[in-house]
């Protein structure tokens, strides 16, 4: 394997690891104001997250650092070409970033309804613009020959990337629909659980539609990088599983076949786009690829030894931060922060 | 309307300078509550776990914006600098990636168990987290800053088509640049946080109230300050001698010296500058003090703007390489005062606190109230000295600051996100403040379980 497909690999394992992560507790998130009835039910469930969200925040960043260090022409075009909807994307999570801390801090209820639906919307916005992102990076969108972005805003929006936006944002509202019902007990496990059997009919029938879109829209099942062979079969399979496994009440596995769909489609986008990074919907030449953009090859040795030295490190430490936080939270003792 | 260029700059100049409102006080602090849990556990004394809790609570109200406000820093290369990303990206994407994967993963795991964690980890564990978190601050600064101090003085890379490649990890993790930055920027942070301690335990006293929590978070803060902000003079007049060698501009600049001064070099207090001019009337000065700041002895001489100016032009093309005099000088000037009353206000506190082991007399608290502005003071002023000291270089000599803008990104563009982000900004600051002068009058609580609690059914498949 060259540097540059290793690397492109290690981006994939940050935004899986990132939308696996940040997908449940988005979907938290989205789920608070509705779920919680009470106060004391909704400070319970922005706990569920509590102690991961930042962390798992960081694998976005992660991301975006890696994306810098390995690839600057494609952060670079990126960044820059979808300026406004990253600029939407970080006002949502710094409302979001503040909300969690600040929310309880006053008693007023005024205050913390206000803060609520602040985390509402900066749990709503994020998946939604990442979907309409990712439908766009597969679909192609006008890159010129000088690897810049030469549309607007609203040439990222269309009928397609908001399908794309929408299923990607009722997928992690099942997923933290899931995470929920594994991290409470009582009347918020029912409603959590009801909560997942309403939505994921609906994200199972978008995601569907949203994958026939992507073969009239896209090349995907054309010209494809590398044969995603039967990995977006598994993710379709995973998905429909859900519904079984929520029926039986086996959180667990529904979540684990939600997180397995997550992993597996973003494989699927990823291996798609490869070589390419972001298709050029003017002239194919013109596509960013792992090899117009990439560092050199000594600044991707370096960078490859850091990452293999500390990656593995910083999964045993995360895995036991979850470990610690095992068990289901309840409304029995004092719920600060 | 204003130039691309020109609200790119501002947008990173409010955003950056806001980001290191909260940033210094994040490393500052953690230390200062890592200290007092560590008391607590070898003391076992419940008043060091009132105090790691309370002032915990300031801590992550702090750290909050600081984190929301970082993620805004990392993207905001790509989106209003994409030449800047392209022209440096081997080289400054490094770091970038290495304080992600080194330090954020360390500090946001860590910080979620040390919040969340009072009754789920051992005493030991506990105290450990704490730490980590500190270490993770830390490293956060120190590679952040070795993207930073290759901006200031260009090392361990070579030029290939048209952008920096990097040629040689070790050269930037050796850039002496670094090695002055970020001890400066370290201890300048320890002072802060040492600082707001001060200044909210002085608040406290003044009001008689949770005396047996706050006389002591004012000593050992204290003692910290004091410590902190005597080695931040030292090591920045170390690397002001450095600047000689690395950006003479800049020092020349932070002097308002136009004209090459003779030997042995005055150093000026005061001055009227006329920068379109180029020249100061009304000068105050110091004789010598300029030679020995610059070399630590009596006698030589300091190049002067307009000589620096005409070697720029003779090097790298005709333009203008003078920076805002009147900025640089005044910025430097103002840390450096500001700095010298820190360590003077923290050495009395500290005189005060050994002689009669009492609280400090109401008058010198009162004044500690006001002296808590002092480090933020003092840090945006370095920054803003060593940024805008930089111009017109983006990345020094090799990359101008008007070339590294995003060209596809439209001044209105960069207005409206400017205009958002101020605003918002502004709001987050009423709110933190707010929260933070509620936490502070609510006072350290007794026991604060603080964290969520549990039934037994343990989360199974
Ligand atoms: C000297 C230290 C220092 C400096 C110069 C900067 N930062 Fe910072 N940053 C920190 C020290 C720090 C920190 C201590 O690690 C923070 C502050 C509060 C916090 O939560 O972590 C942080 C938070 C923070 C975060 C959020 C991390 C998280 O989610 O946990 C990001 C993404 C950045 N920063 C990125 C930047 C960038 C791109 C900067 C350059 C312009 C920058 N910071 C300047
Ligand atoms: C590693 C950290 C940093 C990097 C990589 C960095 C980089 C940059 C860049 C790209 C610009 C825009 C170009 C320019 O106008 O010069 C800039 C400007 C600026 N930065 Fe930094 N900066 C860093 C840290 C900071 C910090 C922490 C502060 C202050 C708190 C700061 C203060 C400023 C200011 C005030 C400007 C505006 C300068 C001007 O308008 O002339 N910088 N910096
Ligand atoms: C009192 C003596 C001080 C001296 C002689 C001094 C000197 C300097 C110099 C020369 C620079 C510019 C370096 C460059 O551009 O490369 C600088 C920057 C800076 N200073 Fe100071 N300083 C002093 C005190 C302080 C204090 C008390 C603080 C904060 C509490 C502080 C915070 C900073 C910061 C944040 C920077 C920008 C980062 C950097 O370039 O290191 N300084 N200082």
């Amino acid at each position: 394997m060259t540097l540059e497909s290793f690397w492109f690999a290690i981006i994939a394992v940050l935004f899986i690891g990132f939308f696996f992560l940040e997908g449940f507790d988005y979907g938290v998130g989205i789920l608070v104001p509705f779920l919680g009835k009470t106060d004391g039910e909704r400070r319970l469930l922005i706990n569920t997250i509590g102690p991961f969200w930042d962390a798992n925040e960081v694998w976005f960043i992660t991301a975006g650092g890696a994306m810098f260090a390995a690839f600057p022409g494609w952060y670079a075009t990126l960044f820059s070409g979808f300026y406004m909807a990253l600029f939407l994307l970080l006002v949502a999570l710094i409302g979001r970033g503040v909300a969690f801390e600040f929310r309880s801090k006053v008693e007023n209820p005024a205050w913390r309804t206000f803060w609520d639906w602040v985390i509402f919307g900066g749990s709503l916005l994020p998946p939604l613009l990442w979907g309409i992102a990712l439908a766009n990076m597969m679909h192609g969108v006008p890159i010129d020959q000088n690897k810049n972005y030469v549309g607007s805003f609203w040439d990222l929006i269309s009928l397609y990337s908001v399908m794309g936006g929408v299923s990607m944002t009722l997928l992690f509202v099942l997923h933290g629909a899931l995470f929920i019902s594994l991290r409470t007990s009582g009347v918020l496990q029912e409603r959590a659980r009801a909560a997942a059997t309403a939505i994921g009919a609906w994200a199972t029938a978008l995601t569907f539609l949203f994958v026939v879109l992507s073969y009239l829209e896209t090349d995907m099942f054309t010209r494809r990088g590398i044969d995603p062979g039967v990995v977006p079969v598994l993710a379709g399979l995973a998905l429909f599983s859900v519904q079984f496994f929520i029926r039986a009440k086996r959180d667990g596995w529904a979540f684990f076949m939600t997180g397995l769909t997550i992993v597996l489609s973003t494989i699927t986008v990823f291996m798609d786009l490869f070589p390419r990074v972001m298709v050029s919907s003017l002239n194919p030449a013109w596509s960013l690829t792992i090899y117009n953009t990439a560092s050199n090859p000594y600044s991707l040795k370096v960078m490859t030894i850091v990452a293999l030295t500390v990656v593995p490190f910083v999964l045993l430490y995360q895995g036991w931060s979850y470990w610690v936080f095992r068990k289901r939270l309840s409304s029995d003792h004092p719920l600060e922060y | 309307m204003p130039s691309e260029v020109a609200l790119a700059r501002w947008q990173f100049g409010i955003t950056t300078v806001y980001h290191f409102f909260f940033v210094p006080v994040t490393i500052g602090l953690v230390y200062l509550i890592a200290i007092m849990e560590t008391l607590y556990v070898a003391k076992k004394d419940d008043r060091y776990k009132q105090m790691a809790q309370f002032w915990g609570k300031i801590f992550l109200i702090n750290f909050a914006v600081g984190v929301v406000t970082g993620i805004l820093q990392e993207f905001q290369f790509g989106m209003n600098w994409a030449n800047y990303s392209r022209f440096v990206g081997d080289v400054f994407g490094a770091p970038l990636a290495i304080e992600s994967l080194l330090a954020f993963f360390l500090e946001s795991t860590f910080l979620g168990v040390w919040m969340f964690g009072w009754d789920k980890l051992s005493k030991r564990m506990h105290v450990a987290s704490i730490w980590l978190v500190a270490i993770g601050t830390t490293l956060s600064a120190f590679w952040i800053l070795t993207a930073n101090a290759f901006m200031q003085h260009p090392v361990g890379y070579t030029l290939k088509d048209g952008h920096a490649e990097m040629s040689s990890f070790g050269a930037l993790l050796t850039n002496p640049q670094l090695w002055y930055e970020f001890p400066h920027v370290f201890l300048g942070a320890l002072v802060t946080g040492a600082f707001v301690v001060m200044g909210i335990s002085a608040y406290q006293l003044l009001r008689k109230r949770h005396i047996e929590v706050f006389q002591p978070s004012f000593a050992i803060a204290s003692i910290v300050a004091v410590a902190a902000s005597f080695l931040v003079m030292v090591v920045g007049h170390e690397q002001a001698q450095y600047l000689l060698v690395s950006q003479p501009m800049k020092l020349a600049a932070s002097e308002a010296l136009w004209q090459t001064s003779g030997s042995p070099a005055p150093w000026t207090l005061f001055a009227i500058i006329h920068a379109g001019a180029h020249k100061n009337t009304w000068m105050i000065q110091i004789p010598y003090l300029l030679s020995v700041l610059s070399y630590n002895r009596l006698y030589g001489s300091v190049p002067g703007i307009l000589e620096l100016q005409q070697q720029m032009q003779a090097r790298y093309g005709a333009g203008n390489y003078i920076p805002d005099v009147p900025v640089i000088f005044w910025s430097f000037r103002i840390m450096v005062f500001a700095g010298a009353l820190m360590f003077l206000a923290s050495a009395w506190g500290v005189w005060r606190i050994i002689r009669n082991r009492l609280v400090p007399s109401r008058r010198y608290l009162k004044w500690m109230l006001w002296a808590t502005s002092l480090p933020f003071i003092a840090n945006s002023m370095g920054w803003i000295m060593t940024e805008m000291g930089r111009q017109p270089w983006v990345v020094y000599g090799l990359q101008l600051t008007r070339d590294g803008v995003s060209p596809t990104v439209s001044a209105g563009e960069v207005l409206t996100t400017l205009i958002v982000f101020t605003v918002l900004y502004g709001l987050l600051a009423v709110v933190d403040l707010f929260l933070i002068a509620r936490v502070v009058r609510q006072g350290p609580v007794e026991d604060d379980h603080g964290d969520e609690s549990e039934s037994l059914s343990p989360v199974a498949l």
